[in-house]
């Protein structure tokens, strides 16, 4: 039964491409870079190099070179050097939220965590928010305000600014993302009513102008309802990549984890169906999943309300008649089953389309249960519609003056191409980007902002939660706070925001309290824990006043919706569409410059660097198209009139009939890192009943353009070959009843009869007498958003290196999340055409498992790789000779060597920015050595973190516990999938939790060598019915 | 009859030439170890002569461990505060048993007189400098590492703690008899002294018994050469010898032959190329160890001023030694904390109001400040991870240990190796201090339980693990 389920990473692996079968049993796959410069170094250079070089190394080896200590001259009383301080603070991009905890060395911030405190992320964070701090030493940076492309002082700025925009003429607008800081909007209203007809515009590019709008109709309140997943044991989502990128998926992903947990004590665990059209993390996590055409989802849900309606006394409305969708069935029943513990949201951008999803939570009864629109959220403020009347009114020459707060409508608005011609009719054109961007580039004046490290700020993501902002650093820049910059524009008697925002706290936060009699203790409080919920209090609301969101008005009953969706929904299964998305790490593109992100493998693709049309298989297929490993095909893309030459990935489970692009690359003014990166995807939205859609779904065509093209997917890299013990899985049903269904338990054949494979060994083992450090990763947790990934690169100095070496697999991650597709084993090509339509899909992430019995040790000629008496494996870089015996002997693939020295290296400047500018080097953990070229490295379990917990509790002379000693990897973790601890300590989380599972879910991968790892994988628990585990 | 004659012959090139060569080899081996012991002796003898007729006696002396040395105290009260004396001034150099920085002092009372032990503890420096024999071999021994003077000690504190070392020399004399095979304990005088004496004969015995025996052979050889000078000459007048048996008696050796044989070049060139290759090997090892640094600093600071005369604590300006990894370089601040208001007019202070800005005359601080440049004495490469709360607050090391006689040095210099070798040694030598310690509760429990006779040292609990300072 369970066997003839298939795993596979990948088109190539489940085609057994040849050439991958030829490269799977390589650890490398490419010869030593003997030509790395292009100009083929011949044997006689390298003698004269060495000839060189001893020389100079003995030369060098004379005379030490002098080194200097400067300490300070006043030292700050809190700061010592070499130990961290934490500040809390908030991770504000947009309408994108997080409240952090900020690492900072020696006044530096190095490493962003989550906050515990705040009930609103719950101490999560993913990729972007941990990839943010090296945003801050971006040498794209502006060093201080700029007028008409001349550097100028801040004072001049401010006189030819006042008299600018006093001179103006017409409307004055100010234009940013959503603004979810109620003293900046305070801020933004001085500025406002200080000049006669200014107007401040708010939108977004991955709006919500669908539920607000459909909000505002239905309960007259244009607001985002909070979710609460973990009240749901039904969960249905129409393209709401809510674990992902959809408005505030840390809040959401550790909610639906909170209900993913299974234990020995609770063996429940929600259920979740996901309609897609792109194979989207979420859905890739979903128990049941259907590929849906976007142009058909309000049908399909139009489907889903009559399914509803019709067992809960709603009204039966007439909608298009369309294909039964797989699963809708099942899903309209266990909704129904689920009354007000169930939720059902949807990713699309058209009110009516929304306004449906909120009558189907009604006649479920959810509001109030997991859908609070009491206290709602304020992530999604924006309108679309507005900035759309704002640029015709500059078009039309009706706006004097527009400053755009932090925000890039050029680029990633989707009408934003229209924004240049527009600029042209505006007299005066400012901006506080703090770098140059698209935008940016057409203002004349630029007064640049801090960076949100070095800012003050409030923040309110929902009403009566606040968050406090503080700076990490003093401002490395000539840059000022753009709300002091607009409260100096707006003649505020205050205009230094610190004592504004504190102000504002006294007189609204504070005072609204009892619990502190003292402003300066509530003040340190709220800055301390950097959260501050359950007030009561709501300042955002009334700011937003009578805003258009959507061009049309939403019809409440659910005839006239019909009518409206059926006009606007194709139920004809006819021509290719297209579907815009964000990925996980670049988002909307704002962070697009930021090379942890870029070279973060999409967790679904796999593939970095690059921007890639996904399309199904069937459509390759019919198109021709060669995908090969490492190389895939070009196509041509043409919408909108226009065409893009695209490469293509052939992507399981995408829905027939549509292809997938991206959106936040074709970036062309972002920096370095990400310009020319793919192409721009904003400007090929379509449009639905007058509103932006996420897909477009006209005149789109898809033809092969015959090229080859080399794509930087790291998926296909260090494959299995097909052994099994490596993902076990199994279903609810089948985990209530055999706590140890799913697993693969190897025997070794003895003379005495089967044993564990741990039991017969060559090997002593070890004695850890003090501690034994061990990992256990839940799988049915984990939902693959490598926040993990990325949280690793930042504390341990993981280079970047690059899309060209990244092709040569040489990506340098310790932690590395495996993707594994399965379906039913399919022999010849029509069968696996079915098979990867929609396969299952399962996370690994994938670190060194610091073996007991470690193969990389035992091969190590210089014993550069040795086991610890704490269970660790230790690599030793200066011992270290590069021979690469040890990841050749690994099974997990888990070593990386460095084929380059990435620091101080002109060729992988570009890319690799933290290790190679004075600027960027800041951003290092001075803890972990930067590795020179030609060792080998991998994970440490985070042996900086574990030494420093150790001797903290050595030096107050007690044992360390949880709290002491926690890797990077497990803490980023927004679901808790991660756990690390000390197994010899009793009271550990580890310890508990493996004495519970040992006989349960815990397993090793690959446990039939017998190399015994630390870390522990438990097996991942699919919510579905036992009778169709078959299917 | 005439058969016989080769083999004459042949006993004579066969047995006796050997023989000689053998012999020969035989004096020089016994010669070498005579002299060994010779040095030995003749160093004391040496000593002794240059120390005058009254150390005699206690030279004399030596040879019998149990008699304690003239005016060295006895009594319990002595010793005991000898005791406190010892621990508080030569703990961070010195052990009974075992060497540290300095040798071990087991037996130093009866190694060395008196006086010249008086001398050498006040200052140690002046007798090397006197050209003192041993003093200036034990100074080379140790790598020049100068024994810091205690002028502060009286003679009378000098003594009772000579007085607590001898009482722990004839304490440790029991056990020292299983502890002689290690071989660690000695300063190198102690090895031959003590160990013919555990063996039962005295190294005087030992040297007429090889001066008898080196006489024995030179005569044996002096016969020898008798016998074949006697026979040759009987040969040679024989007339019924062929050619060839007359080269053979008439055997001259040809040393231009020797030395262009191959072989001899080629030992030659072996023995050149050995020394090369170990005095190039030695050369490599130093590379980058700067024992010794002593950088010109910008401000002259005095350690011996401000840690050995005033006896400021360390960490009244090293701030983070007891809770961080770097001791931290002190802030002009805490300078200022004393400097406000002493030696305003000094020239080096007024490099550190320059520094933070500050006018002596209106005590006002600017806003002009400049940080202090020092210059980095101590320099471990990046890829070592020393952690100084670890040593200092949970270890309980002294800053000494490895910063050396910090209190004496007008101008910091690197007084440790700071090498990796250098590192592990200690490891392997320290004992935990786990005392009080809950974090080591367990740790020295089940150490307790499997290895009760030794003491729990780090590199015992996993101190020596490359991780534990390479990440």
């Amino acid at each position: 039964m369970k066997n003839n389920k298939r795993y596979w990473k990948g088109i190539e692996e489940l085609q057994n491409d040849p050439e991958l079968v030829k490269r799977a049993d390589r650890e490398f796959s490419e010869l030593l870079p003997i030509k790395d410069n292009g100009k083929g170094d011949s044997r006689r250079d390298f003698l004269k190099l060495m000839g060189f070089g001893i020389s100079a190394a003995t030369l060098a080896a004379c005379e030490a070179p002098i080194r200097k200590a400067i300490p300070y001259i006043v030292k700050p009383v809190d700061v010592d050097p070499t130990i961290p301080n934490y500040y809390a603070s908030t991770y504000i991009d947009g309408g994108d939220y997080c409240s952090i905890v900020v690492k900072t060395r020696e006044g530096r911030p190095i490493k962003i965590n989550g906050n515990d405190f705040s009930q609103v992320t719950y101490g999560g964070t993913n990729a972007q928010v941990q990839a943010s701090v090296l945003s801050l030493y971006d040498k794209q940076r502006l060093e201080g305000p700029v007028a008409k492309g001349k550097a100028v002082s801040w004072d001049d700025l401010d006189q030819t600014i006042s008299q600018q925009l006093r001179g103006a003429g017409g409307r004055i607008a100010v234009v940013s993302y959503t603004v979810l800081s109620p003293s900046t909007q305070a801020a933004i209203g001085e500025f406002t009513s200080a000049y006669a007809g200014a107007k401040h515009v708010m939108y977004d590019p991955q709006p919500a102008d669908g539920i607000l709008a459909a909000n505002k109709s239905m309960f007259g309140k244009a607001v985002l309802p909070s979710y609460d997943f973990s009240k749901a044991d039904v969960i249905v989502s129409f393209g709401a990549d809510f674990l992902g990128t959809w408005i505030s998926p840390i809040t959401y992903a550790k909610q639906y984890s909170k209900t993913r947990k299974v234990s020995k004590d609770k063996k429940t665990m929600s259920r979740h169906y996901q309609f897609e059209s792109n194979l989207s993390l979420t859905g890739a996590n979903a128990d049941y999943r259907a590929g849906i055409r976007a142009s058909q989802e309000g049908l399909v849900l139009g489907q889903l309300y009559n399914l509803i309606s019709a067992k809960t006394g709603g009204s039966n409305a007439n909608f298009s008649k369309i294909a039964t969708v797989p699963h809708l069935n099942k899903a309209a029943g266990d909704l129904l089953s689920a009354r007000g513990k169930s939720l059902v949201v949807s990713g699309s951008n058209d009110p009516a389309v929304q306004m449906l999803v909120n009558q189907i939570n009604q006649l479920l009864g959810n509001y109030g249960q997991t859908l609070d629109m009491d206290r709602p959220s304020y992530f999604r403020r924006g309108s679309s519609t507005a900035m759309e009347n704002l640029i015709k009114d500059m078009q039309a020459g009706r706006v004097g003056a527009v400053i755009f707060y932090n925000c890039n409508p050029a680029y990633d608005f989707f009408a934003g191409n229209q924004l240049q011609d527009a600029m042209s009719k505006v007299k005066v054109k400012i901006s506080t980007a703090d770098k140059i961007d698209e935008t940016t580039l057409l203002a004349d004046y630029i007064a640049p902002d801090h960076h949100y490290l070095e800012s003050w700020n409030d923040a309110s993501p929902r009403q009566g939660s606040f968050s406090l902002a503080q700076p990490a650093i003093m401002p490395i820049f000539d840059t000022r706070q753009a709300q002091s910059t607009l409260l100096t524009w707006a003649g505020s008697p205050e205009t230094d925001y610190y004592d504004y925002l504190s102000g504002r706290w006294r007189q609204s936060l504070f005072s609204s309290q009892s619990v502190e009699k003292d402003f300066d203790r509530f003040w340190d409080k709220a800055l301390y824990d950097g959260a501050l919920e359950n007030t009561g209090v709501s300042l955002l609301e009334t700011a937003s006043g009578e805003i258009a969101y959507a061009n049309t008005n939403v019809p409440v009953d659910a005839t006239s919706l019909a009518g409206t969706i059926n006009s606007a929904y194709k139920a004809d299964n006819v021509g290719v569409e297209l579907v815009l998305y964000q990925k996980i790490g670049i988002g909307s593109g704002r962070q697009a410059n930021n090379p942890w992100l870029q070279e973060m493998p999409d967790p679904i693709t796999k593939a970095c660097w690059d921007n890639y049309l996904t399309i199904p298989q069937s459509m390759g297929n019919e198109m021709d198209i060669e995908t090969k490993e490492g190389f895939t095909g070009m196509v041509n893309l043409t919408i909108n009139g226009q065409t893009h030459k695209l490469p293509v990935v052939v992507q399981p489970g995408q829905a027939p009939g549509t292809v997938g692009l991206a959106l936040g690359y074709g970036r062309t003014k972002a920096g370095k890192v990400a310009d020319k990166l793919g192409v721009n995807a904003y400007p090929m939205v379509g449009k639905v009943n007058g509103n932006f859609a996420f897909f477009n779904a006209s005149d789109v065509k898809v033809e092969n353009a015959d090229e080859s093209y080399k794509i930087a997917q790291t998926q296909t890299h260090e494959t299995y070959m097909g052994r099994e013990s490596i993902i076990q899985d199994t279903v609810l049903a089948e985990y209530k009843e055999d706590p140890k269904a799913g697993r693969f338990e190897f025997k070794v054949e003895t003379y005495e009869g089967k044993e564990d494979p741990e039991d017969v060994s060559l090997w002593h083992g070890h004695k850890y007498p003090n501690h034994h450090w061990t990992m256990a990763i839940d799988l049915t947790s984990c939902i693959g958003c490598s926040a993990c990934t990325v949280s690793c690169q930042v504390e341990n100095n993981v280079a970047v290196v690059g899309k060209a070496e990244v092709v040569n697999r040489r990506e340098m991650h310790w932690l590395r999340i495996d993707r594994y597709y399965s379906s039913d084993a399919a022999e010849d090509l029509d069968a696996m055409e079915i098979a990867s339509a929609n396969p299952e899909v399962t996370f690994q992430p994938m670190l060194c498992q610091h073996c007991n019995n470690a193969p990389c040790e035992t091969v190590c000629p210089v014993l550069a790789t040795t086991h610890s008496t704490e269970g660790l494996n230790q690599m030793t870089y200066n011992r270290c000779i590069g021979t690469r015996y040890c990841a050749n002997n690994c099974p997990y693939k888990v070593r990386r060597f460095n084929w380059f020295k990435y620091h101080d290296n002109e060729q992988f400047a570009d890319v690799n920015v933290a290790m190679n500018t004075d600027l960027g080097k800041m951003v290092l953990n001075p803890d972990v050595t930067v590795r020179a070229r030609g060792v080998m490295e991998k994970c440490s379990f985070c042996i900086q973190r574990i030494q420093l917990g150790k001797l903290e509790a050595k030096k107050q002379g007690r044992r360390p516990d949880d709290d002491d000693v926690n890797t990077a990897c497990a803490e980023a973790c927004p679901t808790d999938a991660i756990l690390f601890g000390d197994r010899n300590n009793p009271d550990s989380a580890i310890s508990k939790l493996l004495n519970d599972e040992q006989e349960g879910r815990a397993y090793h991968v690959l446990q039939e060598l017998r190399v015994m790892p630390n870390v522990y994988y438990l097996t991942k628990i699919r919510n579905k019915d036992q009778e169709e585990t078959n299917a | 009859m005439f058969k016989k004659r080769p083999d004459f012959r042949n006993l004579l090139h066969l047995t006796i030439r050997p023989l000689l060569t053998g012999l020969f080899l035989l004096s020089l081996i016994f010669t070498a170890f005579a002299q060994t012991d010779t040095t030995a002796t003749a160093a004391q003898g040496g000593t002794d002569a240059a120390g005058g007729a009254a150390t005699d006696g206690a030279a004399t002396d030596g040879a019998t461990p149990a008699a304690g040395a003239a005016g060295i105290p006895t009594s319990d009260e002595a010793i005991a505060a000898g005791a406190t004396v010892f621990n508080a001034n030569c703990t961070v150099c010195h052990a009974i048993n075992s060497q540290v920085v300095g040798p071990a002092l087991k037996g130093v009372t009866e190694r060395r007189p008196l006086p010249w032990l008086l001398k050498f503890i006040h200052n140690s420096q002046d007798v090397v400098k006197s050209g003192d024999s041993y003093a200036v071999n034990l100074f080379n021994k140790f790598n020049k590492t100068v024994m810091p003077p205690f002028t502060s000690l009286s003679e009378d504190q000098i003594k009772s703690v000579l007085g607590y070392i001898q009482s722990e020399s004839n304490k440790a004399a029991a056990p020292a008899q299983a502890a002689a095979g290690d071989g660690t304990a000695t300063d190198g005088q102690q090895a031959g002294g003590g160990g013919a004496a555990v063996g039962g004969i005295s190294s005087q015995y030992f040297t007429i018994i090889l001066v008898g025996l080196i006489i024995v052979l030179v005569l044996i050889l002096l016969v020898l050469i008798l016998i074949i000078s006697v026979m040759s000459r009987f040969l040679n007048q024989r007339t019924d010898l062929d050619e060839e048996d007359r080269e053979s008696i008439n055997r001259t050796t040809n040393y231009r032959k020797i030395v262009t044989s191959t072989p001899f070049i080629g030992i030659i060139i072996f023995i050149f190329l050995s020394i090369a290759v170990k005095v190039g090997l030695d050369g490599l090892y130093s590379i980058g160890v700067q024992q010794g640094y002593m950088p010109k600093q910008p401000i002259a600071y005095s350690h011996e001023l401000h840690a050995g005369k005033y006896e400021i604590p360390c960490q009244y300006c090293h701030t983070g030694v007891m809770k961080s990894k770097s001791a931290n370089i002190p802030s002009a601040n805490i300078c200022m904390n004393c400097h406000q208001q002493i030696k305003t007019e000094s020239p080096e202070i007024q490099k550190i109001y320059a520094a933070i800005d500050f006018n002596p005359e209106t005590q006002t601080y600017g806003n002009n400040k400049k940080p202090i440049q020092w210059v980095r004495v101590h320099n471990l490469p990046d890829l070592v991870y020393f952690n100084h709360a670890q040593h200092v607050k949970v270890g309980g090391l002294e800053c000494q240990t490895c910063h050396g006689p910090i209190q004496e040095m007008p101008v910091v210099y690197q007084y440790s190796k700071l090498t990796m070798g250098w590192c592990i040694n200690c490891h392997r030598e320290t004992q935990v201090n786990a005392k009080g310690n809950a974090y080591y509760d367990k740790l020295l429990e089940l150490h307790e339980a499997s290895n009760p006779n030794e003491p729990m040292t780090v590199a015992s609990i996993g101190g020596l693990e490359c991780s534990k300072c390479h990440y």
